[in-house]
């Protein structure tokens, strides 16, 4: 069993997995069961003071897919609607009796110094090892100045980030808004104010379907709706580039991470990780699968790494320096699909994805036994993947390299006149 | 698991039931959407599969009985009754992954029965053309040629003599899978597209043949298979002694409690489709014990693998490489069924074993051993080609030797599935329209 204690901008954690301030931290009563059943840390449900929080009674809608529930979920729902006290009297409990798990508290409140000085001395009071700044949420509380409201301004990201610094003695994460058109400015504003690291996906603005019956927007509320945040297993594509970046902004570069968005099982936590993350955080797969998702979460890295003879430290950003630019990518490095004639069941899946959706490159035929044939056309495949992707055959459809007699060549080197490009298949 | 009749399954119990949505949508997103799909290849009506699989998917049903029903007027029929495993399913890529092939007919039911049962309109017939066609029978074969004919604007009489039409869809196929009003409902919907029905009315008894070509523009016929004929052994007109397709009729026309053969013994000969869901209905109506007596090995059978299994598991006994020799009867009642060894040589010649002679004690014995053809109907028909078996010769298009006669389904085929014969009928309907209207 590999060790998968760790720290984030400071944070200690006996795992890298925590809860993310959402539904299942709402209570101590759920933190707790989490930790008993293995998660490292929990990010509370976002505390606030000042105005009371009342909730819509229908707050989540669902992107089902294909037969697969919960692909994509969103909420409107606001931050803790529990009182203060009661919320820091629980941190404090549940603290003492789990002294080597992380407690985060999430924070949000008016943007007034005294309001963020008074709320993070009371949560450092109540023994929190962090705190998480929400200037992501896209709902409700930005239509009051907070949330994302905050985070798509980088000066008022930075101007509270500072605020909070000045009275902070525990870490403090800020937590960014995916609804920005370049997340490396809020991050940068982040840092600038003294941030110990972010954390990130906040949800994204979304409007996650009707009902076809009423055309009424989902979640329905007496009729109407609003928009929400979208998260779940579709956004993770989103989120894991956003923390790549991070990780590859050369200011930002250093910066702790926690990744947030769509994590679901252990092979996205490494993704996560890989990319530059120290923690990881979940909501929407506790909240569709409950605390147990922890023991393979925790099993599925920790065999991951003991099969490769990894530790996590190594893990961190490995796949950090792979990431560029496109212009810098490799225009000569050729690859051609190959069927196994074998393995294939004839089902034409990669014929009509080629004929219709990429280069015409495949050939079919219906043969004397009734079955389809399929075949590459190597002068005309361009390597593009599509059919392999289509194919529902495990290892039927292989991509592999045709070797070139030419040296690598970027746009870079293209343009810079540095460099040769191998010929492309012909088109007629 | 035993009713109060004493029946381990009762028999209404549904072969293939209706699935509800959430099994529908996984079922349906399993399929993976073939190019050029073998399941569409294997079916005799070439349903669109992976289209209407695609739609249930997509939540939209109406489309999807659509895109079945514009194939197949019968596709709620043949959701039900069809041998998926020897067709449409037997052709699944899925089985080359070691996957269970999708299923394609319980899928089909999903889409068809809201719309087929829930006497939805789904198509709109043309207006009228001034021309009209007879159908001779009102089973699978005719209803196919008669919804389509309909749907172009011709006036079309079906001529049944039965009191109900649907032929041995309604009559004839194991409870199991078809049940009487499910089928009679089926036609109520088909007749909404304006086609007319007249029951017990048998051409060439109660209307004159040659009145059809004079009343109507052309003719198809699709009068199947005649009934079962007498094997010739002594004993065959015992009380007890029956055809067995009379047998399933009473039990799908008839209170089931009426039929019930609660505690006796059974014997059917044969080795066909026919035999077997004789076997299976015995079985599910009570009967203690149920035999399928038939002449050769199991390898000569001529029923389908998965129909012999479902046999098989109701408990019926197979009695096999044995020929009825004498129905033994006391009282005018069957008693038993006297049998013979039989052995069969290289050539598939059968050759009886002497003195291996043994009695089933049975109070019923169904015969299953084939069903006539209309010879003497087909007799009146001057100048109609049959082969040396009896079954009419028609081309592709359903085209007989006689001018303005087409025919199609059971008649032509020597029994074959509703799906062909249904498939026969629409085939038949486009060539009579390209005929009288020179459409394509
Ligand atoms: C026991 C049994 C089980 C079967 N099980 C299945 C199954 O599970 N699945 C499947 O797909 N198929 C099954 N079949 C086969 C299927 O029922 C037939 O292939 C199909 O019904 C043939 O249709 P048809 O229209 O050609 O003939 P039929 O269904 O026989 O219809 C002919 C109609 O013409 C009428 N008729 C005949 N002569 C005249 C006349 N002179 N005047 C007026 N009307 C007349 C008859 O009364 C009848 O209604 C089964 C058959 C049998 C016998
Ligand atoms: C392979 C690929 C290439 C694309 N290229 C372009 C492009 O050149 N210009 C453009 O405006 N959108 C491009 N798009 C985006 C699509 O037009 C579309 O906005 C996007 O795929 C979202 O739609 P969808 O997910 O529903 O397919 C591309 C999408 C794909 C998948
Ligand atoms: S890799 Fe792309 S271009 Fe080549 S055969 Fe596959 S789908 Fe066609
Ligand atoms: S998608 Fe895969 S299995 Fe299907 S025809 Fe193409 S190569 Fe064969
Ligand atoms: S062969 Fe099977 S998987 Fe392919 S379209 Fe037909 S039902 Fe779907």
């Amino acid at each position: 069993m590999a060790d998968l204690s760790c720290t984030t901008a400071g944070i200690k954690s006996p795992n890298p997995f925590w809860l993310a301030s959402a539904p299942p931290t709402n209570t101590g009563y759920q933190v707790a069961n989490a930790f008993e059943a293995g998660w490292g840390g929990a990010v509370w449900k976002t505390l606030t003071d000042g105005q009371p929080i009342v909730n819509t009674w229908s707050r989540y809608g669902a992107l089902d897919y294909n037969g697969v529930k919960m692909m994509g979920f969103n909420n409107i729902e606001l931050i803790t609607d529990r009182p203060l006290d009661v919320n820091l009297r629980e941190i404090y409990e549940v603290k003492k009796r789990f002294p080597n798990n992380a407690i985060i508290v999430s924070l949000m409140v008016e943007a007034t110094r005294e309001a963020w000085h008074d709320i993070v001395k009371k949560s450092q009071d109540a023994g929190a090892d962090g705190l998480e700044l929400n200037f992501g949420c896209p709902h409700g509380m930005s239509e009051r100045g907070m949330g994302s409201a905050v985070g798509q301004v980088p000066e008022y990201t930075r101007q509270i980030t500072e605020w909070v610094q000045e009275v902070a003695s525990v870490p403090v994460l800020v937590k960014l808004t995916p609804n920005v058109a370049d997340v490396r400015y809020p991050a940068r504003a982040a840092l600038e104010g003294g941030a110990d690291g972010v954390s990130l996906i906040n949800t994204i603005n979304s409007i996650i379907g009707l009902d076809l019956d009423t055309l009424a927007p989902r979640p329905t509320v007496a009729g109407w709706s609003s928009h929400g945040g979208y998260c779940g297993p579709a956004v993770k594509p989103i989120a894991l580039n956003m923390v790549s970046q991070i990780a590859t902004d050369p200011q930002t570069a250093h910066l702790p991470i926690s990744g947030i968005g769509g994590v679901s099982n252990w092979k996205d936590a490494v993704e996560f990780i890989a990319l530059g993350a120290s923690s990881v955080q979940v909501c929407t797969a506790v909240m569709h699968y409950g605390f147990r998702i922890i023991e393979d979460l925790c099993d599925g890295v920790s065999n991951f790494l003991d099969e490769r003879g990894m530790t996590l430290d190594e893990l961190r950003g490995a796949s950090v320096e792979r990431i560029h630019e496109w212009k810098e990518l490799d225009l000569n490095y050729v690859i051609n699909a190959r069927i196994d004639q074998d393995k294939c069941i004839g089902c034409g899946l990669c014929y009509t994805a080629c004929e219709d959706g990429a280069h015409q490159a495949i050939f079919s035929e219906r043969r004397a036994d009734g079955r389809t044939y399929v075949e590459v056309k190597p002068d005309a495949c361009v390597g593009c993947n599509l059919c392999s992707l289509v194919c529902p055959v495990d290892g039927c459809i292989e991509m592999v390299e045709i070797p070139n007699d030419f040296e690598r060549c970027s746009w870079e080197d293209v343009t810079s006149g540095n460099g040769t490009l191998a010929p492309r298949p012909v088109h007629d | 698991m035993a009713d109060e009749a004493g029946l381990r399954i009762s028999p209404f119990a549904d072969y293939k039931p209706l699935m509800d949505r959430g099994a529908a949508l996984v079922e349906a997103n399993r399929c993976l959407n073939c190019y050029d799909a073998p399941c569409t290849r294997a079916c005799p009506t070439s349903i669109d599969v992976p289209s209407f699989i695609k739609k249930i998917a997509h939540d939209n049903l109406r489309g999807s009985a659509r895109v079945i029903l514009e194939a197949n007027i019968l596709g709620a029929s043949c959701a039900r009754v069809c041998p998926t495993e020897e067709l449409c399913e037997g052709a699944c890529v899925l089985h080359d992954l070691h996957e269970e092939p999708i299923q394609i007919g319980r899928l089909q039911r999903y889409a068809t029965d809201p719309v087929v049962l829930g006497q939805k309109p789904l198509f709109q017939s043309a207006p009228p053309n001034g021309r009209r066609v007879a159908c001779i029978g009102a089973g699978p074969a005719s209803l196919g040629c008669a919804a389509e004919l309909a749907q172009l604007g011709y006036e079309v009489v079906a001529f049944e003599k039965a009191s109900e039409p649907g032929g041995l869809n309604t009559y004839g196929i194991a409870d199991y899978k078809m049940d009487y009003a499910t089928a009679l409902a089926e036609i109520a919907w088909v007749k909404e597209l304006g086609v007319n029905v007249q029951c017990n009315t048998e051409v060439g008894k109660d209307i004159p043949l040659a009145s059809l070509f004079e009343d109507f523009d052309a003719v198809f016929m699709g009068v199947g298979l005649d009934g079962v004929s007498a094997i010739g052994i002594p004993g065959e007109d015992l009380e007890g002694s029956q055809d067995a397709l009379d047998f399933i009729a009473e039990l799908k026309t008839r209170p089931k409690e009426e039929v019930s053969l609660k505690g006796l013994s059974v014997a059917v000969i044969g080795g066909g489709n026919t035999a077997i869901d004789a076997v299976t209905q015995a079985s599910r109506l009570g009967a203690e014990r149920v035999y399928l007596v038939y002449r050769r090995t199991r390898e000569r059978m001529g029923a389908y693998a998965h129909e012999q299994e479902l046999a098989r598991r109701d408990g019926g006994i197979f009695v096999l490489e044995a020929a009825p020799a004498e129905i033994l009867g006391e009282y005018g009642r069957v008693i038993g069924l006297k049998c013979q060894k039989t052995r069969s040589d290289a050539q598939g010649g059968l050759e009886p074993v002497p003195g291996s002679d043994f009695v089933l004690e049975v109070d019923r014995v169904f015969r299953a051993t084939g069903q006539a053809k209309h010879r003497a109907f087909f007799e009146q028909l001057e100048g109609l080609e049959v082969d040396d078996r009896g079954r009419v010769i028609a081309d592709e298009d359903g085209r007989t030797s006689v001018e303005r006669l087409w025919t199609g389904g059971d008649c032509v085929s020597g029994g074959q599935e509703v799906v062909n014969a249904v498939a026969e009928g629409k085939r038949a309907a486009q060539s009579i329209h390209q005929t009288l209207e020179g459409a394509r």
